[in-house]
Parts: structure tokens; sequence; C-alpha cells
């Protein structure tokens, strides 16, 4: 306990660190992830390789994903987001697929009926009325994200894995929880977080 | 308030066996409230989806006005006539205020003008503005819903109104009640009403023309009396009551048309 109010700036820095990890991995997953949910929604034979790429990434064991990518990449910040983004896929495509071919028919049929184009289709309706199961979809892939960026402490990204595996090395426990405890902290927080602004948008677009 | 024109119009979906729309030629009169009646699976709502471009002929060709539907853009077309559906679908994350207000922001109105008129049309359709004017979809009932839908579908004044089995989902009690209104709504607007219900009673009681629809095909086309009076076989048959003028009489009576 004495480890932890000692160095609580240092800690307080690595989980700015480490949210600043997730965070990146996170923009960059979605990004990769709303692609590739775009690719599946419009050809009808992509999703079957989509979802079998997304999850043989799932089941690499991350560490020797995070060395393939530190040999290319370098140690440091990259590789860690890079892989995030890669494990955020299998969550997020089906996620972001999932909510959008869950919006009701009658509001797709009403919206083009009443003339909008596909784009105000897609941003005035479509998206809206899928944000609860999207939001869902980035919850589950933020707390799955938490857990893995620790590694970012093996490769020199920082975060608060580098307290876990230092404590580890040294046969340190309290350096271990100094860097766990709040890791762990993170994933409830987000989760509560993200399930509230779930609940609030599926409370509005629910019904009718 | 325009004419509506089919002519020869055929469409097949991918994969069926046989023409959804199998050659329809008719002219609905400009201002008419036109019924197009007949079981599931005639072709009926797929015809009127030819009027807005949300179904494509194979062949033939549909008129508003003087206009060629193909010859238009979709989007801007869809603009300019109503649609209002069974499903309502309202966007359940806007307030009855945005729903109504959906055309006429597409079409870039002001927004004093949209203010007023969706309480115009709030009011026409029988919604009290104040109390309704911010409530969310889920908060109405099945009749005030769809109440909105027609308020959101005449928002900008469409000289076409298209109406698909738009009272198929409320009860009996509160069907009646929009069957009046709609018929009360009609008569203040300045719109071509074309209507699609399997109904009869419905068709009887709101329709200026009725065409009759059997296996993608018009059976028969006529005012109410005169299909009442010389039906088809095929439409005796559906309409599975002796073609009792008097029985007619008394609806229209009854609703002082």
């Amino acid at each position: 306990m004495t480890y932890i109010t000692e160095h609580l700036g240092e800690i307080g820095s690595l989980t700015l660190q480490h949210l600043a990890l997730v965070f990146s991995g996170l923009v960059l997953g979605l990004a990769v992830a709303s692609l590739l949910a775009w690719l599946v929604t419009r050809v009808p034979r992509a999703d079957t390789p989509v979802f079998a790429g997304a999850g043989i990434i799932y089941t690499i064991p991350s560490l020797a994903l995070l060395a393939v990518a530190v040999r290319y990449l370098g140690l440091g910040f990259w590789p860690v987001v890079l892989i995030l983004a890669a494990y955020a896929q299998f969550i997020l495509v089906r996620g972001i697929v999932t909510a959008l071919r869950g919006v009701p028919d009658a509001q797709l049929d009403a919206a083009r009926g009443l003339g909008m184009s596909n784009v105000q289709e897609f941003w005035r309706v479509r998206l809206p009325l899928a944000a609860p199961v999207l939001i869902g979809g980035i919850r589950l892939a933020t707390v799955a994200l938490i857990a893995i960026a620790t590694l970012g402490g093996y490769v020199g990204a920082g975060g608060l894995g580098s307290e876990i595996f230092l404590g580890l090395q040294r046969q340190y426990l309290a350096q271990t929880l100094a860097g766990s405890i709040p890791a762990a902290a993170l994933a409830v927080i987000a989760d509560a977080a993200l399930r509230l602004a779930e609940g609030a948008m599926r409370r509005r677009v629910s019904g009718a | 308030m325009k004419a509506v024109r089919f002519e020869s119009v055929v469409v097949r979906y991918p994969h069926a066996d046989r023409n959804a729309v199998d050659g329809v030629s008719a002219d609905v009169p400009a201002g008419s409230f036109t019924v197009l009646l007949g079981p599931s699976g005639c072709g009926k709502s797929t015809l009127l989806r030819t009027v807005n471009r949300l179904a494509v002929p194979q062949s033939g060709r549909v008129r508003v006005g003087d206009d060629d539907v193909a010859m238009q853009d979709a989007v801007a077309l869809r603009r300019t006539i109503g649609y209002v559906i069974q499903a309502v679908g309202l966007f359940a994350h806007m307030t009855v205020a945005q729903n109504v207000a959906v055309v006429p922001s597409l079409l870039r109105w002001d927004r004093a003008r949209i203010d007023a008129r969706v309480d115009e049309l709030l009011t026409l359709v029988g919604l009290e503005p104040s109390r309704y004017r911010d409530r969310r979809p889920r908060e109405l009932s099945g009749g005030e819903q769809q109440r909105v839908g027609v308020a959101r579908a005449i928002a900008a004044q469409p000289p076409v109104l298209l109406m698909d089995e738009p009272f198929g989902a409320v009860d009996a009690i509160v069907r009646r009640a929009l069957q009046d209104e709609i018929r009360r709504i009609a008569s203040a607007l300045n719109t071509t009403i074309l209507f699609v219900t399997h109904d009869v009673d419905e068709a009887l009681r709101l329709a200026d023309r009725i065409i009759v629809m059997r296996e993608g095909r018009i059976e028969q086309y006529g005012s109410p009396e005169e299909i009442l009076r010389t039906p088809t076989p095929y439409v005796k048959q559906i309409f599975a009551i002796d073609p009792d003028l008097r029985r007619y009489d008394a609806l229209r009576g009854a609703l002082g048309a």
C-alpha cells in the first residue's frame, strides 16, 4: 500500500498513457471496422472472409501478435496501437454490422419514401437508430482493449502494464498491484459509463 | 393535385414465377380518392410503389401529371409525393414535431415556416400541438402514431398522396375514427389520394373510385356505385356480400358524404 501512495503521481501518468493507448487503438480500430462493415453490407459475399479474418486475429495470442508488430514498427506506442486495433476488429465489425442491420425496415422504408438520399438516410435515420447497439460493441471492445493494452509495458509503450511487468520481474507484488488495480478499475469504470450511455440511447430509440 | 396515369405497367420481382404487376393501365383523375382493393399478393402495393419509384417497372410507364416518373430524380420525386405505410415508420429518435418536419427540412424551408406548418398539421390530424409536439413516437398510441404518419406525409403539400394499408395495424374502433378523419382531411387537401387496402368496407367508405386488382391485373375499375351495381363474378365473390346498395347508401349517409 505504501508503494502505491508513494508513487501516486507516476501511477497517474501511467494511467493517462494507458488511456492514450486504448483510445488510439479504439479510434484506429473503429475506422478500419467501419470500412470493413461497409464492405460487408455492400458486397454480400464479403462477410465470410471478413468475419473469419477478424476471428483468426482474435485467436492469436496477443503477445505473439505484438512481437510481430514490433518487428516491423519497432518498440513504443504504435505497435501496441496497431494490435489493439486489430483485436478490436472481431468485436467491432460484427457489432457495427449487427447494429446497422437491426434498424427496423419500416423506418428505412419511410426514410426512402419521404425522399431522403442514401447519405441522408444513413446519417439521419440509420445511424441514430443503430447507436445503442453500436455503443454496446464499443463498450465490449474498450474493456477488452484496456486489458490487452497492459502489454504496452513489455515494448516500451508505457501504460499500467509497465508497473505490472516490472513488479513481476522484481517479484515485487505491491508494484504489480499498482499496475493491475488501476487497470481493473479503468475497465470497470469504462464499462459502467458506456453502459449508461447505451441505456440512455436505447430509451431514446426504443418503441414506435 | 395531379393525375396519375399507369400505362401498361409490368413489375416482376427477382426470382418470382409471375409478374407482381402484369400490364396495368389506368387513369387516376386529379383530386380523386382512389382505392386499390384486392387480396394480399394481388399487386396493389407494388403498383402503388411504382408511383414514387420504390418499385421499378420492367416495362410501361407511370406518369404523375404529365411527367414520366422514370425521367425524374427519384429523391426529388419522392419529396413531392406523400407516403404513408401500415407500419407507420415514425423515426423513433425524433419528436413528433421533428417527424412531421422531415420533408420540409429536406426541402430547406426556414425554421419559422416549418414550426408554423407543424402546428397547422397536428391540428389538422386532431392532435393538440402543445400536447403532442415534443412527444416521442413510443409515447403515442397506434392511432396517434398513424395520425402523425399522415401529418408527416402531407407536410409539404404533395400533389399526390400514397397510403399503403395505413390503418391495417390499428383496432376496429380506432380504424373507423381514422377513416372518418382521412375523409375529412382529404376534402381539406388539394391532393390526389391513392389508397391501398384489402378491406372492402374501408374501400366503400373512402373511395371515389375503386380499382379492384387480381393477380397483378385490374379486375374492375369504377366508382363504388358502378362496382356494386355491375360487379364481375370475382368482385362479387370478394365482396362476399350481396352488392346491396342500401347498405352502401347507409354507410355513405352516416359519413355525410
